[in-house]
């Protein structure tokens, strides 16, 4: 145990944390290739057709695990940032900026696609739904962050005040999710659900898994990807970048 | 308490020997609230049905545009700094200085709005409602938005920056000040929303104080 900790706080320097990353963005950037590849052929070939949304509905394994994953970047951002405050790593703000772009993207595809789908379903790009609005202003709350941590020069004050921002932001998502929910609501309900088990085929579920999969391994391949690229930039002055570099 | 009393007592004699910043954000109010009949049409329905979002619309841009003064001022003279240093714990003196903020340019629109209802055709009960939901929303608003104004202190494009931050989280209490004031009119009895908004305000002026101190915190390192 004792051993285990010394390590984790040994990672958390960026010196150290630099190859790593390096030889695991790769790795995870293959692993995301195939399942996506697999996830794809059997959401779009495989999977039956449906009974009563036809072809049409299989956006749906782009736009769920792509919903999934924007939340669960925000949550990430928010741990690496709770992270940062609590042990003052420098690593935790690098991670915390190096994920916002790839939620903000996830994001906006999560959008993107349910207007994709939501034309031939209800008949509109666009309905002023619980969800569609709470994903909206995660969108928001993505620029938001980006937008502050882009202002500020000095590296280690962006990290610290865009952590507070997305620590606050994490705050306010369930509060702003449930205070849409009651303003109004039409999305259909959640196609997979813990409590109820799913109202899926089998095959259009592990289709759906896959690509969920597959965006994690290739948020975690960005991340890590992105971050290599920040500590290089933060760290420029110091002597091992230059041996690393030269 | 005697801190607390002592920076209110500060900020709003400051705000009362420059009465002007104070009355531009309340007249910025009545001007916006002015454009939409202009802008929709005169028809007395269809104002009345628009006139909740309006007037909250507008009370949360007047407030989040004198939010930019918040701690600017006191950044630039180094009395911040002094702040933070004193004995007093700085989540209280945030406390103090919101509370100005908000007797400054939450009461004023609050005071204000039955006003702005009358031009829109809202009953008796009904602009009652919407009292009651600024009375209660405006000083969330303040609570939420100070948070913002310490991220953004002395950064470039702040102002702008800020209504980007601080909007979105602006949504619930909308939600539930616009929606307190629809719910009386279609008779279906305001309660529930203003008890949310209550809460919402007593969780944001619990942990907003806080949160704001440690961000003024790092914009002073």
């Amino acid at each position: 145990m004792e051993q285990l900790r010394i390590r984790w706080f040994q990672w958390a320097a960026p010196q150290s944390f630099y190859p790593i990353a390096g030889r695991l963005w790769p790795l995870f950037a293959a692993l995301a290739a195939v399942l996506a590849l697999v996830g794809l052929y059997l959401g779009f070939f495989v999977a039956p057709t449906d009974f009563q949304q036809g072809e049409g509905y299989r956006i749906i394994f782009v736009h769920v695990p792509a919903s999934w994953m924007s939340m669960i970047i925000y949550l990430a951002m928010a741990f690496w940032a709770f992270l940062g405050f609590t042990f003052n790593t420098r690593l935790s703000g690098m991670m915390t900026q190096a994920l916002a772009p790839t939620g903000a993207m996830f994001t906006f595809l999560s959008l993107w696609t349910g207007a994709l789908w939501g034309k031939p379903m209800w008949g509109t790009w666009w309905v002023w739904d619980a969800r569609l609005t709470s994903e909206l202003i995660l969108f928001f709350l993505y620029m938001g962050y980006i937008a502050l941590t882009s202002a500020i020069d000095d590296p280690r004050r962006a990290d610290r005040a865009g952590g507070l921002l997305a620590l606050v932001g994490a705050v306010n998502v369930p509060i702003i999710y449930f205070s849409v929910k009651w303003w109004n609501t039409l999305h259909q309900g959640a196609s997979v659900s813990v409590t109820k088990g799913s109202s899926m085929a089998q095959t259009m579920l592990w289709a759906m898994l896959l690509m969920a999969l597959a965006f994690w391994a290739y948020s975690i391949a960005m991340a890590l990807y992105r971050v290599r690229g920040i500590i290089l930039q933060r760290e420029r002055h110091a002597r091992w970048v230059q041996e690393v570099v030269a | 308490m005697s801190a607390f009393m002592a920076v209110l007592q500060r900020d709003l004699q400051l705000a009362l020997r420059r009465k002007s910043e104070v009355l531009t954000a309340v007249f910025f109010f009545v001007v916006v609230a002015t454009l939409f009949p202009l802008a929709i049409g005169p028809e007395p329905e269809t104002l009345r049905k628009i006139a909740p979002g309006i007037l909250w619309v507008g009370a949360m841009l007047a407030s989040l545009l004198s939010l930019g003064r918040l701690f600017a001022p006191d950044y630039h003279d180094g009395s911040l700094e002094q702040m933070a240093l004193s004995q007093a714990p700085l989540p209280v003196l945030v406390a103090a200085k919101v509370t100005a903020h908000w007797l400054l340019s939450g009461l004023p629109l609050t005071l204000l709005s039955p006003l702005l209802a009358l031009q829109f055709g809202l009953d008796g009960p009904t602009m009652g409602v919407l009292l009651l939901s600024l009375l209660l929303g405006t000083p969330l608003l303040s609570f939420i938005g100070a948070v913002g104004a310490a991220l953004t202190l002395g950064v470039r494009g702040g102002e702008v920056l800020l209504s980007l931050l601080v909007l979105p989280l602006y949504i619930p209490a909308l939600v539930f000040g616009s929606g307190a004031v629809e719910a009386q009119q279609s008779g279906l009895g305001y309660s529930a929303h203003v008890s949310i908004l209550m809460a919402m305000l007593l969780m944001a002026g619990f942990f907003g104080p806080w949160a704001c101190a440690v961000a003024l915190r790092i914009a002073l390192e």
